[in-house]
């Protein structure tokens, strides 16, 4: 007999949850065959049997959540004769949870059931924490309010609890969430008519975490105005008489290759933090930050100095749709060394985007404006667009971030530099 | 060691009292001639004489009013009450005299009395034939209340309790008279309000006494097998209740369950979960769990009598529960 464990899917995750089980105790299993899906911090992944066997008994239910390297199931070899499968962790969902408000334990009608103590249900307003996980969180310096349930009704139970100390997570997420966030019991207060609670799907808590320990980075942000009259007049001539409006090329993938040229010539923007020393990518990934239902994914452009605009372009459009889909592999979320956030296609003129650990900056681009600028002396209707680098400053300074932009700039005003 | 059954374990225990304790005497609804309902007795009217070996009328206030009198006055009797469910009508003479007296008369003197009654159903006894009322007594301070679950703590409790200055309601049960253990040979007594850590386990307790205790070994001894490391705690004696080796239990494992054959409301279960909330709260990874009987009158029919009583497939259902809620693992 052997563990099914929960593998690491991808470089940033912790654990995973099981989004669903594709085969059943009792069940043959052949190697490489799809046994389960996985929800990781960046998309769902299928799980493989590693041999042949019998699916003997599931350790970890659907909906529930297992640390890296845990056992999820256990797998008896070819022909084994698989154990009876009781003892499978439901998700809290399926819990038989009788509806009651209070931890009353006497049945209604005492005389239909078995004197059996109800399974208190958790009311689902307020986060819930058992004694022993509360007591455990407390010893280890941990907030329980970063720490997310896995118990009835999302009550934080021992295991998540040891989960947490297990990756620290909890303990970074407490330095970084200032004070009356962390309270409890707000949720439970403010939650009635007024207020919807809405619980947290793994990508939202997710991108949460990874947004909070950004927020500890000491960042500055520098703004520069691009004249984009050229950069737009070079995109119209590209696409001009390109009849499939798939194959037409953004102002995003002609910023995603002007980022890349511009990064080669730039290899201190192009790194990162690592503790006590830097990291500097050979390579440049540009990662495309792209709103998904429930929160944030950045697919990443590897290689984009190398890929011509167009390969660059149909690239990013296949991303993005499977970023929509939640259908990102590993090899299109990983590897990111810069990442660029564009919101001018919702009017937005200029804003500051939040760095993408571990990389060390990041680009927000705003949308292309007729506005009046001055040219050879003279005020004239043209077209302009702010982009802000927002820069990890343990890793660079003012002056590097500045010759940066002011190249991407020239870049994107004279557009063949892009291509060229 | 030798293997007694439970019965036999308490017949030796009684007759040996007498031998040793010229003060031990019996008093009951036929104990003598007839040898008690449930052969406890047997062979004692013969072997001690009826001074020693008291029958008496039907009239469980009488005779147990007759005990506390003398006690009292420094005899030893061993009072046998049918079923814990006649005792009902010697409830003020337990409750409100021998359970009082060394108190009211500032301890001048004492209740050396010893009340042996079975309790249980799943006899089809009938409703008013099958009860497990102990945590009535269990309730009144100046009693003490024992359960023992096996023949070895039948036999160490009974002598503790014959030997006790205060006065024990020694709980039998009418399934355990049949099983079977391992008694000690050696004299030795179990001291009253001390549990017993039935088995060891890691994983989560399960607090239990007389049948249920049986039970709930039972049921570990099944789960072991599985890896899963159920520890049984056998409460022993409900007065004084041993709250500190159920709270040490539960502070190991975070996981508790109480099975009882009493009714769910204000049981034992009830208490043993308030100890564990004071003892351990800052221990608990989810909520203290009971399986106890239907609240009903115990039904007369037997697949109805089976279905009211907790059983070690419900005991099962709720710790595979308790588990799963708290992401047990292997």
């Amino acid at each position: 007999m052997a563990d099914i464990i929960m593998p690491r899917l991808s470089d940033t995750m912790e654990e995973g949850t099981i989004a669903r089980w594709l085969k059943q105790p009792g069940d043959q299993v052949s190697r490489g065959e799809v046994i389960a899906e996985i929800d990781t911090d960046k998309a769902t992944m299928d799980l493989e049997a590693y041999e042949d066997g019998v699916l003997e008994r599931i350790l970890v239910g659907e909906g529930s959540t297992a640390p890296i390297g845990q056992a999820i199931a256990s797998l008896a070899g070819p022909g084994g004769t698989p154990a009876p499968a009781a003892t499978v962790a439901q998700a809290p969902a399926s819990a038989p949870a009788p509806a009651v408000s209070a931890p009353s334990a006497a049945p209604e009608n005492p005389a239909a059931s078995l004197g059996t103590s109800d399974r208190p249900v958790a009311p689902t307003s307020s986060p819930l924490s058992s004694p022993l996980a509360r007591s455990l969180a407390r010893r280890h310096g941990l907030e329980i309010a970063n720490i997310v349930g896995s118990g009835p009704g999302g009550r934080i139970v021992r295991a998540d609890v040891e989960a947490a100390i297990g990756d620290g997570r909890a303990a970074v997420a407490a330095m970084a969430t200032p004070g009356p966030l962390a309270t409890p019991s707000s949720g439970a207060e403010r939650a009635g008519d007024d207020v919807e609670i809405v619980p947290l799907g793994n990508l939202r808590r997710r991108t949460a975490e990874r947004l909070s320990i950004s927020a500890q980075v000491p960042h500055f942000s520098l703004t520069s105005v691009v004249d984009a009259e050229r950069l737009v007049a070079f995109r119209g001539e590209v696409n001009r008489g390109l009849d499939d409006s798939t194959k037409k090329i953004s102002v995003t993938d002609l910023l995603v290759k002007a980022c890349a040229t511009v990064l080669r010539g730039n290899p201190e923007i192009n790194s990162s933090w690592d503790g006590d020393k830097l990291l500097r990518y050979r390579r440049i990934n540009i990662g495309l930050a792209v709103a998904v239902p429930d929160g944030l994914a950045v697919p990443v452009v590897h290689d984009a100095d190398r890929k011509s605009v167009r390969e660059i372009s149909a690239e990013s459009r296949a991303l993005a749709e499977r970023a929509r889909q939640g259908k990102l592999s590993l090899n299109d979320i990983g590897g990111g060394t810069f990442t660029i956030s564009n919101l001018g296609m919702f009017g937005i003129d200029q804003f500051t985007a939040v760095l993408n650990p571990p990389q060390a900056a990041i680009l927000a681009v705003g949308a292309a404006r007729s506005e009046p600028i001055v040219r050879d002396g003279a005020v004239v209707a043209g077209t302009t667009m702010k982009l802000t680098l927002s820069v990890d400053h343990r890793v660079l300074d003012g002056a590097t971030a500045a010759t940066f932009l002011a190249e991407l700039c020239a870049t994107l005003e004279n557009p063949l530099r892009i291509v060229v | 060691m030798s293997e007694l059954s439970y019965r036999q374990a308490l017949h030796d225990t009684l007759r040996e009292e007498m031998l040793r304790d010229e003060s031990v005497f019996l008093i009951g609804e036929e104990i003598g001639v007839f040898e008690g309902s449930y052969k406890i007795t047997a062979g004692l009217l013969a072997e001690f004489g009826p001074r020693r070996v008291r029958d008496t009328p039907i009239c469980e206030e009488g005779f147990v009013g007759a005990a506390i009198g003398a006690a009292m006055l420094g005899l030893r009797p061993v009072v046998e009450i049918m079923t814990i469910n006649f005792s009902l009508l010697a409830i003020d003479q337990i409750v409100n005299h021998a359970a009082k007296i060394h108190a009211m008369f500032g301890g001048q003197v004492s209740v050396p009395m010893v009340i042996r009654t079975p309790g249980g159903g799943g006899q089809q006894l009938g409703a008013s034939h099958s009860q497990n009322i102990e945590v009535y007594y269990a309730h009144a301070p100046g009693l003490k209340v024992v359960t023992p679950a096996t023949p070895a703590d039948a036999k160490g409790l009974l002598r503790a309790a014959i030997r006790d200055d205060d006065p024990v309601l020694f709980v039998e049960n009418l399934s355990l008279y049949n099983t079977k253990g391992e008694v000690p040979d050696e004299t030795g007594r179990i001291e009253i309000g001390k549990a017993a850590v039935a088995k060891e386990g890691r994983d989560i307790t399960v607090v239990a006494y007389s049948r249920a205790a049986v039970i709930a070994l039972d049921v570990a001894r099944r789960l072991e097998a599985e890896g899963i490391s159920v520890e049984v705690i056998d409460l022993r004696s409900l007065r004084p209740l041993d709250r500190e080796t159920v709270c040490a239990s539960v502070r190991k494992t975070s996981r508790a369950v109480v099975l009882e054959d009493d009714w769910l409301s204000f049981g034992v279960g009830a208490e043993i979960a308030a100890t564990i909330q004071e003892g351990a709260f800052d221990y608990l990874d989810a909520p203290v769990r009971r399986v106890a009987a239907a609240e009903v009158p115990l039904p007369y029919a037997k697949p109805l009598e089976n279905a009211a009583l907790p059983n070690a497939d419900a005991l099962i259902k709720v710790i595979r529960e308790i588990l799963d809620d708290t992401r047990y693992q292997r």
